[in-house]
């Protein structure tokens, strides 16, 4: 099929940004499309800058192009002004790589990271002049399909996805080629898109929604089970044994205009233990898979060669436990080849392990962007929510970074957990005024701003039982903070709109009864709702009030033991026992420490599938593994 | 050494901004291991400036960037291109690399650009017309922005030459000093009806010793630069 360009080059001067639409990065391929090939469009959900550093959807795109029989190409959502010059021309949506039109090719694949970008998919596929329900698709039309963190609870999007893959995608897609390829050659016949989609569903850690007879009693969500024999009652994700067999990717796209995350990033491990309750990206990753320093060391030295940037950001869920991350930040600041340009982030930082040490080899070149999170604003709050830093462990990494030269330091927190009092709330305040007061005997420039984002339950996690809290009280929270920081010179407070936590939550938990819900959001004009400026929460409240749906019921209340719950036929490997136990210690303020340096509790994540952690080092970081002992002096971090 | 770059931008890369630019030099000198003087201070930059900036969308074969070697840096001046134009994305290619000896930013010292540009969906004769009008008058009067202030400025005398060439484009030279004319605001001021269409800048003009030349003249026709069509 030829190239959209021709028709899309004279919209360009019509829209802002138009650099988002024209493909030509470092590392963009231009596959051979054929016949026996299968058409992969892995489409970013949202807006350009936001997707292309999307390390998932790259590490795809170069697997798939490997591969003698598929071709793989990218799309992103085009922002509003772009698609209103698009639909009034009867364009549809296009690949950045050859400008080709979405529904050319056999699957269209979407990464999920935020429920916010529901509305997005569908406009998407509707953009792509394929029909937005999956029943409504004949054989001309490609498979849609999706994958992220969002896929551990599939069910709101059942109605317009053909299937999901739930975990790591690396090995999947391989899989998945080759069913689709089958379905291809055989010439995509009338009827035979069921017989894909049930040869699909064999493929582990693939769910097919249509393949699942739903029942409900009221309101309650009785049973999903399979409608044919042979069909897996429950999906189990996928789970990569060893990063080391997948040093992707290995061209990262070096973009021609502005990105979030425009650096280098090196995933230095997979998976993380530290057990934090909240955090589900934690729950659904487990075992920790860390990369070998070697190869760590050489996916920075030819990628730094390679894209020429100076800034390599070393990415995981929990940087400073990697086995060894003070080499590994020294090796790349000292690196001759490097001249001493080259930069080190490390995002999501745990306070207790970030040391002098490391603050003083980073700021050796550029005093890169400092974020911790503690979460919480009590040790009280934090033992609930299973992050156990203690106050001391804060102000010594903050004393460490001031020391260095930082003069800002950014804290996240959480409010709305569970059990919250606002003495907790208040913590917060508390928090980032003392770390201002350890900044001001450094320098006087000091800012600290404190991030305070709204806490959604999340599927298979300990607090998918928690009711979410509403948005009257996490506005009254917001207030409680405003007021405790107003004076406060130094300490910056921001906060995440109330309203779309609740959009979020309303999203994150619901059954297949949400889906019309999404589709009548999206049909009144609710798209990029994960920016602030298209974002509008009486879309989603009237939508739900036409479908009949309660949000009280989905959204604030809590959730019994016996309870059956939309994703319980989706499997992180989590025991759901496991997961119960951990929410009553939850509410008993009682922390557990880190399984990879400490003995298992068979949440099921290693034990169901007969892997394990892969850890250089059998010690645990500066800071210790967390829980009931006394974590490792802090001495150095506090010299 | 300071060192001046002619470069071209041509094709899909047209697209990104001048900003998008100044980032993808930075990282192909980066790539090519050809280091640049630092500023000094809190958040060292590599000293690279460049000229007078294209508009998002506009072609050209006569970009052009000054940067400062770091000392000792002494690469072979007349081999950069060919060392540069691989690390740059296709339809960046660098034409041509000089010493600079002249004093005076890019900024500074450019007077005027030559440009070919198309109108939107206007015939030649519509053209014709209106660049004879143009020509005419005395005065030709346009409202800009300024700091949230719209003014009228009368921009004549900025337009240096004006035709339509053969092939239906515009052909114009336009000054730059104290307050340039823009090519769009060109078409403004000659037909505020007339759309914008294709920008190219063919050549950035500079005085030395008194008479006009290019920054670095290139030894072919500016259009048979090679792959510049490649690109598009
Ligand atoms: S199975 Fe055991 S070792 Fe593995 S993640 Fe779960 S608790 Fe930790």
């Amino acid at each position: 099929m030829t190239s959209l360009w021709p028709r899309i080059e004279p919209l360009l001067a019509k829209v802002q940004k138009p650099a988002r639409y024209i493909g030509c990065e470092d590392g963009a391929q231009m596959p051979v499309h054929a016949p026996h090939k299968v058409g992969w469009l892995l489409v970013y959900p949202d807006a350009y800058e936001v997707g292309l550093p999307n390390q998932g959807l790259q590490i795809l795109y170069e697997i798939l192009n490997e591969r003698p029989d598929a071709a793989a190409e990218r799309s992103y959502a085009p922002w509003t002004d772009m698609e209103r010059e698009m639909r009034a021309r009867g364009l549809p949506l296009f690949s950045v790589d050859s400008h080709r039109p979405a529904a050319d090719f056999d699957l269209l694949a979407f990464n999920l990271s935020a429920e916010l970008v529901y509305t997005n998919l569908l406009n998407c596929i509707d953009l792509a002049g394929v029909p937005v329900r999956a029943a409504e698709r004949g054989p001309d039309d490609p498979l849609v399909c999706a994958g992220g963190h969002c896929t551990f609870n599939p069910e709101p999007l059942a109605d317009f996805v053909d299937f999901f893959v739930i975990g790591d995608g690396e090995e999947a897609v391989s899989e998945i080629t080759e069913v689709v390829g089958d379905w291809k050659r055989g010439g995509r016949t009338e009827g035979s898109r069921q017989n894909v989609l049930a040869a699909l569903a064999q493929v582990p850690g693939v769910y097919v929604p249509s393949m699942y007879d739903v029942e409900y009693d009221g309101e309650r969500l009785v049973s999903v089970t399979p409608r044919h024999a042979g069909i897996p009652e429950r999906v189990e994700k996928r789970t990569i044994a060893d990063l080391n067999d997948w040093p992707y990717p290995k061209q990262q796209l070096v973009p021609l205009t502005e990105v979030v995350h425009d650096r280098l990033n090196v995933e230095i491990f997979r998976g993380c233990t530290r057990g934090c309750r909240f955090c589900q990206a934690g729950m659904i990753t487990r075992p920790v898979r860390e990369r070998s320093n070697e190869q760590v060391r050489s996916m920075v030295s030819n990628g730094l060669k390679r894209t020429g940037y100076d800034e390599v950001s070393l990415t995981s869920l929990s940087s400073a436990d990697y086995s060894g991350i003070e080499d590994v930040v020294g090796g790349i600041i000292n690196d001759p080849m490097c001249q001493g340009s080259v930069g080190v982030s490390l995002p999501s930082l745990r306070v207790d392990a970030y040391t002098v040490g490391i603050a003083s080899e980073i700021a050796k070149v550029r005093r890169t962007g400092l974020t911790f999170a503690p979460e919480g604003g009590t040790w009280r709050m934090r033992q609930v929510i299973n992050k156990l830093i203690r106050e001391e462990d804060l102000y010594g990494a903050v004393e460490s970074a001031f020391s260095q030269g930082w003069n800002r330091v950014k804290l996240y927190f959480l409010i709305g957990l569970p059990t919250e009092t606002d003495e907790d709330t208040l913590g917060i305040a508390e928090l980032a005024r003392k770390c201002v007061a350890v900044g001001k005997q450094h320098t006087n420039r000091v800012t600290v701003s404190a991030s305070v984002g709204g806490f959604v339950p999340k599927p298979q996690t300990p607090f998918q039982w928690f009711g979410q809290n509403t948005v009257a009280e996490l506005q009254r929270k917001v207030g409680l903070l405003r007021d405790a920081t107003k004076k406060d010179r130094g300490v910056q407070l921001k906060w995440h709109d109330p309203k779309a936590t609740l959009a979020e939550g309303i999203a994150s938990r619901g059954d297949r009864r949400l889906g019309p819900v999404i589709e009548d959001v999206w049909r009144h004009g609710g798209v990029f709702q994960e920016w602030s400026e298209h974002f509008d929460l009486s879309l989603w409240e009237d939508a739900m009030a036409r479908h009949g749906l309660s949000i009280d019921w989905y959204v604030y209340r809590h959730r019994g033991e016996d309870e059956v719950l939309p994703w319980d036929h989706v499997s992180a490997g989590l025991h759901k026992d496991f997961l119960w136990q951990d929410w009553q210690d939850a509410l008993a303020a009682s922390g557990v420490e880190d399984c990879r340096w400490t003995p298992c509790y068979d949440c099921g994540a290693c034990t169901g599938y007969g892997i394990e952690h892969v850890v250089a080092s059998t010690l645990p970081p500066a800071g210790g593994s967390q829980g009931t002992f006394v974590p490792v002096q802090l001495s150095a971090a506090r010299t | 050494m300071r060192v001046r770059l002619r470069f071209s931008k041509l094709g899909k890369v047209r697209w990104t901004s001048h900003r998008d630019v100044a980032r993808m030099w930075e990282r192909a000198f980066r790539r090519v291991d050809l280091r640049l003087a630092y500023t000094e201070g809190f958040s060292p930059r590599p000293k690279v400036s460049f000229g007078l900036a294209l508009p998002t969308g506009g072609e050209s074969v006569a970009e052009y960037l000054d940067i400062e070697l770091a000392h000792g840096e002494q690469p072979d001046v007349a081999a950069l291109p060919g060392r540069l134009s691989p690390a740059l994305p296709v339809g960046i290619d660098v034409l041509a690399a000089a010493v600079v000896h002249e004093k005076g930013s890019l900024q500074e010292i450019v007077t005027s650009c030559r440009w070919e540009l198309s109108a939107a969906g206007a015939d030649a004769d519509l053209l014709e017309e209106r660049v004879a009008q143009a020509l005419a008058a005395d005065s030709l009067v346009i409202t800009r922005e300024r700091k949230g202030q719209s003014a009228a400025d009368d921009v004549r005398s900025a337009i240096l030459s004006l035709a339509v060439l053969d092939d239906g484009l515009l052909e114009c030279e336009l000054a730059t000093l104290t307050r340039g004319l823009r090519p769009n605001e060109l078409l403004r001021a000659i037909d505020p009806q007339l759309e914008p269409g294709t920008v190219h800048r063919t050549h950035q003009w500079i005085q030395r010793d008194g008479a006009k030349c290019e920054p670095i003249p290139l030894p072919l026709p500016a259009t048979a630069a090679p792959h510049a069509r490649r690109a598009s």
